[in-house]
């Protein structure tokens, strides 16, 4: 009996010293954000938060547009996840509730492109953007990333599980319209994997880096990621003011992990899952 | 028939009342479209470019094939092998411990974490969803040479008794000297991906049934016998899919070097992976067709060892 809450006890020490661990740079991202670049690199360094803050939000601003890019990420996520879940939802009812020509075909292809690396895509996708004037254009990050093929994954899998079709057939023998059908039953309906969907989308369209990076080059039009990145520089990088724009750019996800990391964790493991 | 009246018919205008047969062309029309033009036609034309050479600041009128010129030029480029190589290294380093520790550490969680569960899940699982700028900014000032944390953190830690002789009492210069930056990066990845795999092995261990560990602890099998000849068993599908998503993510791997190293692929390019590579040669040397060439030997690298992992998953499967 002792034996096994001995190994019980350290389990429960092993995991815990690891969570810490894992939670350890977050932390440190805060208390830096609230320290001089001269208190970082001090002997021995900042463990608790201290009042640079707002010193360090001043340099911030001073060097980059930083309000400007974070209102750019803030409506590029938006308008990515607005249009992400309007396509998703709509392609995902129709492949799980619908028989049409191709309609096997068109979903492998789809699913297909998931698999393929979107580093092939980088190249002719910029000149895509550039044949269409869309550089330095924020719909340049919304407009191609609404094809989601994850997001159709997602969508018809939920449609598929939960709701009847019986439910659907009814509705039309009642004389409910197709568009009224889709608007009035299966949307809301489709509310819990619209939300996770959401949530993905935003973050992904939050955190995206290398989509912005080919298609934002003037200074003025870049988002968050790529402002943070353009202030470090090999010789004199403002570090506290790094970190003051890194933790203002990871509270908002922070914030919505709190309050969503189940739903979180299970939409973005579902394909491994059901597999 | 019957004539409807116009009210009805207005209505019926109104609610673009369509027939089923119609329906799903409606509804997929804006996803095939955009996914015609910004998914499968950017792959098809990246395949083309790659055979051809064109003066960027000419334009496209200037292009002109050139056959294989693109791939020859690549596959004796010094730099294409040594970016190849880091990326394998990154792969492996970075990939392989994430399974060593997201197996045992979701065995353990799965068997005593009840209540705290979802928050230490919750933990190992934050890493993923943020933003690689920031994660990798962070690590910059954790790795910095002088007064870094790590550095610090390592030289108490060589000042204990015995233990101490295992760890450099010198300042490392992580970031900055060829032979470290990929054990950095490395850490980065490794710190970003654990997590994600502890959930999938979590979501594997859930569907193996309870009656096979009652039935083996009656058969007086040890924990050890019984994680050995249940559980991992069981959790093969799972590691499979598991080590080909590393595989995929970690060959494709550019945010944290690109971030990690400014850019630049570090001091003797010992962090430039072949997806950075391919980055800079486009948009650093301008050379379109040549990075074309270069991303889809990538690719044929990715494909080949996909599936080498599937031969060597089935292969054991049907010895075992």
């Amino acid at each position: 009996m002792s034996a096994s809450k001995t190994s019980k006890l350290s389990a429960y020490l092993i995991v815990g010293l690891g969570g810490l661990i894992m939670l350890a740079p977050f932390y440190f991202m805060f208390v830096f954000a609230t320290h001089t670049r001269v208190e970082i690199f001090n002997l021995p360094p900042p463990l608790l938060p201290g009042s640079a803050f707002f010193e360090n939000l001043k340099i911030l601003t001073d060097k980059i547009p930083f309000w400007h890019s974070l209102g750019l990420s803030l409506y590029v996520a938006l308008a990515s996840t607005a249009l992400t879940l309007v396509f998703c939802s709509m392609g995902g009812y129709a492949f799980a509730m619908f028989e049409f020509k191709f309609k096997k075909a068109l979903f492998a292809l789809v699913m297909g492109t998931m698999l393929i690396p979107s580093f092939l895509s980088m190249i002719p996708s910029f000149m895509i953007m550039d044949a269409l004037g869309w550089i330095d254009q924020p719909r340049a990050l919304f407009i191609p990333g609404a094809a989601s093929a994850f997001g159709i994954f997602l969508m018809r899998q939920f449609v598929s599980a939960c709701i009847p079709k019986e439910m659907l057939e009814a509705a039309r023998m009642d004389g409910c319209s197709e568009l009224g059908i889709y608007a009035r039953i299966v949307l809301p309906l489709l509310k819990p994997a619209m939300g996770t969907l959401g949530l993905i989308t935003f973050i992904a369209s939050w955190n995206n880096f290398i989509g912005p990076l080919v298609v934002m080059r003037t200074p003025e039009m870049y988002t968050l990621p790529l402002a943070l990145r353009s202030m470090q520089s090999p010789v004199n990088t403002e570090w506290g003011a790094l970190m003051t724009g890194s933790a203002i750019a990871t509270l908002p996800l922070l914030v919505l992990f709190a309050f969503s990391s189940k739903r979180l964790i299970d939409g973005l493991t579902t394909g491994a899952v059901k597999e | 028939m019957m004539r409807p009246t116009q009210s009805t018919d207005l209505k019926k205008i109104a609610n673009l009342r369509l027939t089923p047969n119609q329906v799903p062309y409606v509804l997929l029309a804006p996803f095939i479209l955009l996914f015609l033009i910004f998914g499968l036609f950017p792959l098809c034309f990246s395949l083309f470019l790659a055979f051809q050479t064109w003066e960027p600041t000419s334009g496209l009128a200037t292009m002109q094939f050139v056959g294989l010129e693109n791939f020859i030029f690549t596959l004796e480029d010094e730099w294409f092998w040594k970016s190849l190589q880091n990326t394998f290294w990154l792969a492996l380093v970075s990939g392989l411990p994430q399974h060593l520790i997201a197996i045992p550490l979701a065995c353990v969680i799965h068997a005593s974490f009840k209540r705290t569960r979802n928050a230490v899940v919750g933990a190992y699982f934050l890493p993923y969803i943020t933003s690689t700028v920031a994660i990798a900014m962070m690590f910059s000032t954790l790795f910095s040479t002088d007064y870094g944390l790590i550095n610090q953190a390592l030289s108490l830690v060589s000042q204990l008794p015995f233990v101490g002789e295992l760890f450099p009492n010198q300042a490392t210069d992580w970031l900055g000297r060829a032979q470290n930056i990929k054990p950095a990066i490395a850490t980065v990845v490794f710190w970003r991906y654990v997590g994600f795999n502890t959930v999938l092995y979590l979501a594997a261990l859930q569907t193996i049934p309870k009656y096979m560990y009652e039935a083996a602890t009656m058969d007086g099998a040890n924990r050890w016998q019984q994680f050995w000849y249940i559980t991992l068993p069981n959790l093969k599908p799972m590691i499979y899919f598991g080590v080909t998503l590393s595989l995929i993510g970690g060959l494709q791997l550019f945010e944290e070097p690109f971030i990690l190293t400014n850019g630049t692929g570090g001091t003797d390019q010992s962090g430039m992976t072949t997806a950075m590579y391919m980055y800079r040669t486009a948009f650093e040397f301008n050379d379109f067709g040549t990075a074309s060439a270069l991303s889809w030997l990538l690719f044929l690298c990715v494909a080949l060892l996909t599936w080498l992992t599937n031969c060597a998953f089935k292969s054991r499967g049907g010895s075992a």
